[in-house]
């Protein structure tokens, strides 16, 4: 997909003139943060399975190359196939190369961020095969031709109306004068039209939480249960997944699962943790007949070994996204890539470019909540730190901005004369401000005072304040 | 695509890897690294295990209980087998549901009594059909600390059972009732050998259900609406 993130600034602009976006994302502070605090206080062993998780992605990136060979080893013994893929590209034409070796017509999906990160649904439609989304969220976006403004909840950026609207427009077969106004409606619709689409479908392709080197096992965690059945009808089951998913043991991803589900939704536990090993075996009424795993890299490798490789901690719960001040103002599309919110302000530049997503590790105002919630303890405020200084380095930060930093860190190089300058600045503010405190506007800070008042410095410095009171 | 060919549209095995080994600096032949993996693969040592599923069994039971009802699972206990057709009768009553279910070949499910224990029931086996509307399985094991059920696939428990129709009854055997997945890994391990799994293994907690419209959760959302535990013993 082309990446709208050079223009941050105006899609900004947009999202805060957007109603109904702002209607949606008011409803998110209240219902994800609220439900993970929950789930975190009701297991006292929470903050300490959080480091065990860190733990054991840490290590099993350092050892990344062996449990990859030894994840294939076990998926082909268990009669699987694994295809390797360096590129967006040849992971698009690797799947619809096995997607015509099915003559596949239809292809059902469950919801997966590296789909979008490859465009495959594009991809499949230019070779005449028909994607059908069938995560009730990836669905509603997909009818509306519209990206994901979440990692875990992909419409939360819609409200019922919108949602009522598409399904009376696209679903033209069913009786205008049905009632759709409840959410339950709306659900039960959506589950009548798509229990169609799972039997028709040749192929079913889903992403994967996990990969087990262990067993050669994929995993994938729901609450619909539209993965389930997207993988076990057809006549192939394709998991899509990149280099940073694998895992060793059985006993690896249990400490990682009692994580996950809390920090995403509160949740205990996600309805669905389905694990799957290899195709359909002798004897079994039922499963795919075959079982493909693409495994991508699209720029992880070069995360290996550098500042960003604690990214590949991620297991894309959307915490960080949740508690994002700067993602409940603006919501993910803005971001205007793949991924959203504090991680894929982190990520996006690493698969895209610093050049393109330049403005992303800047969309924070460094509170930290992120780093304070994220289950594998990556430190997200620190990392779009370095990615400020290489866009420094590289000269990508605007002129006016470079200047003012060049002006102060001329004088913050010389202490005298800085709290000479600064304490005249203060005075003078203090005296402009008057008895009120409060500045309505100020030269060349229009930027500021456009939308609210500039509060006034005490007159004094701190430094001096501090000297005062010292004697 | 742009000229891609039949043979090169991914990349060698060996030059992905290479390619990790750069980055990571390290060497396949590392006897250190090998080790570690090694270890780490044979020993398959448990991490920290919350505490909350230590206890006797009738801890375990209340443990299971509490998760599962607060997530819309609801269970039924049922001292004997003998009792388990008509259990599942009433319940299916109880929920105005048709006197009809199918369930896999598995052994025990078919050495219940049903003509006996509930002769109005009509009882199928097999695969789900799509106009199946309920379903009856056999569990692996449960698992106490989530109220988990877990569900292993093979010749006489075909998966879709668990998700094609509308409701979904589960017998779990008390003694197959755990406190923690670790518990359900020793026992898989046991059953299916070292480092093999069968081809899927549900981890079932509560019905389907979707937040993705207005946060707001709605049950059934393409899975079963309704999850029924039978457990079965003292």
């Amino acid at each position: 997909m082309d990446a709208t993130s050079p223009r941050f600034p105006a899609n900004v602009r947009e999202a805060f003139s957007d109603s109904q976006l702002q209607r949606a994302l008011s409803k998110v502070p209240s219902g994800f943060i609220k439900k993970r605090a929950d789930a975190r206080d009701r297991l006292p062993e929470f903050d300490a399975l959080r480091d065990q998780a860190r733990d054991i992605k840490n290590h099993t990136l350092a050892h990344l190359d062996l449990y990859l060979e030894r994840y294939v080893d076990k998926v082909e013994a268990a009669g699987g196939k694994v295809h390797f893929c360096t590129s967006a590209d040849e992971a698009r034409a690797t799947i619809i190369d096995l997607c015509k070796s099915f003559d596949a017509r239809t292809v059902t999906k469950g919801k997966s961020m590296i789909g979008e990160e490859i465009d495959i649904n594009e991809a499949l439609e230019g070779a005449g095969i028909t994607p059908v989304e069938t995560d009730l969220g990836e669905y509603i976006i997909q009818l509306r031709h519209e990206r994901p403004s979440h990692i875990i909840a992909p419409a939360v950026h819609l409200n019922k109306d919108q949602v009522e609207a598409d399904f009376r427009r696209v679903h033209s077969h069913l009786p205008p004068d049905r009632v759709l106004d409840e959410g339950s409606s709306l659900v039960n619709e959506a589950r009548q039209v798509l229990r169609e689409k799972y039997i028709a479908a040749d192929v079913g392709i889903t992403g994967a939480n996990f990969l087990i080197a262990e067993t050669g096992t994929s995993i994938i965690v729901t609450n619909e249960g539209n993965g389930d059945l997207t993988q076990t009808l057809p006549k192939a089951h394709i998991v899509l997944a990149t280099i940073e998913k694998l895992v060793p043991t059985l006993e690896d991803v249990a400490t990682i699962l009692r994580v996950l589900a809390r920090s995403a939704t509160g949740q205990e536990f996600s309805s669905y943790t389905t694990l799957s090993t290899g195709p359909r075996r002798e004897g079994d009424p039922d499963g795919p007949g075959e079982y493909h795993v693409v495994i991508l890299d699209n720029g992880r490798s070069g995360m290996l070994g550098t500042d960003f490789q604690h990214m590949l901690r991620c297991i894309r719960c959307g915490a960080c996204l949740n508690h994002c001040p700067v993602y409940q103002a603006i919501g993910g599309h803005a971001y205007g890539w793949v991924y959203p919110g504090p991680m894929g302000s982190v990520l996006t530049p690493s698969l895209i470019g610093i050049d393109k997503a330049g403005h992303l590790p800047n969309a924070s105002t460094f509170c930290g909540r992120c780093e304070e919630v994220c289950p594998m303890r990556i430190p997200l405020p620190s990392m779009m730190r370095h990615w400020r200084e290489r866009e420094f380095e590289r000269h990508l930060t605007p002129q006016t901005v470079r200047w003012g930093l060049g002006v102060w860190s001329f004088f913050a190089k010389r202490p005298a004369l800085y709290r000479l300058v600064t304490g005249i600045g203060a005075r003078v503010l203090s005296n402009m401000a008057g008895q009120r405190g409060r500045l309505r506007s100020v030269p060349m800070a229009g930027g500021w005072t456009r939308h609210r008042d500039l509060p006034a410095p005490a007159g004094k410095t701190f430094m001096a304040q501090w000297k005062a009171r010292a004697k | 695509m742009e000229g891609t060919g039949k043979m090169s549209t991914s990349t060698p095995k060996a030059e992905f890897i290479a390619r990790l080994r750069r980055s990571l600096k390290v060497s396949g032949d590392d006897g250190t690294r090998k080790a570690a993996v090694a270890a780490r693969l044979g020993t398959h040592a448990p991490n920290l295990v919350p505490g909350r599923a230590e206890g006797n069994a009738a801890h375990r039971q209340k443990l299971f209980i509490e998760q599962a009802t607060a997530v819309q699972t609801s269970v039924d206990n049922v001292k004997a087998a003998a009792d388990v057709p008509a259990a599942i009768a009433d319940y299916l009553r109880r929920h105005n549901l048709p006197q009809a279910l199918r369930h896999g070949t598995d052994p025990m499910l078919r050495k219940l009594p049903w003509k006996k224990g509930a002769p109005s029931l009509e009882v199928k086996e097999g695969r789900a059909d799509p106009a199946d509307e309920v379903s009856v399985a056999h569990a692996f094991a449960g698992v106490a600390e989530t109220g988990t059920l877990i569900l292993c696939s093979g010749p006489n428990n075909p998966t879709t059972l668990n998700f094609l129709p509308e409701t979904h009854i589960v017998v779990l055997e008390a003694a197959d009732l755990v406190g923690t997945y670790e518990e359900v890994w020793t026992r898989l391990r046991e059953k299916f050998g070292e480092g093999e799994m069968p081809r899927t293994v549900n981890m079932i907690t509560g019905p389907s259900r979707t937040a993705d419209i207005e946060q707001t959760i709605e049950l059934g959302a393409h899975g079963p609406r309704r999850l029924h535990v039978i457990l079965l013993g003292k």
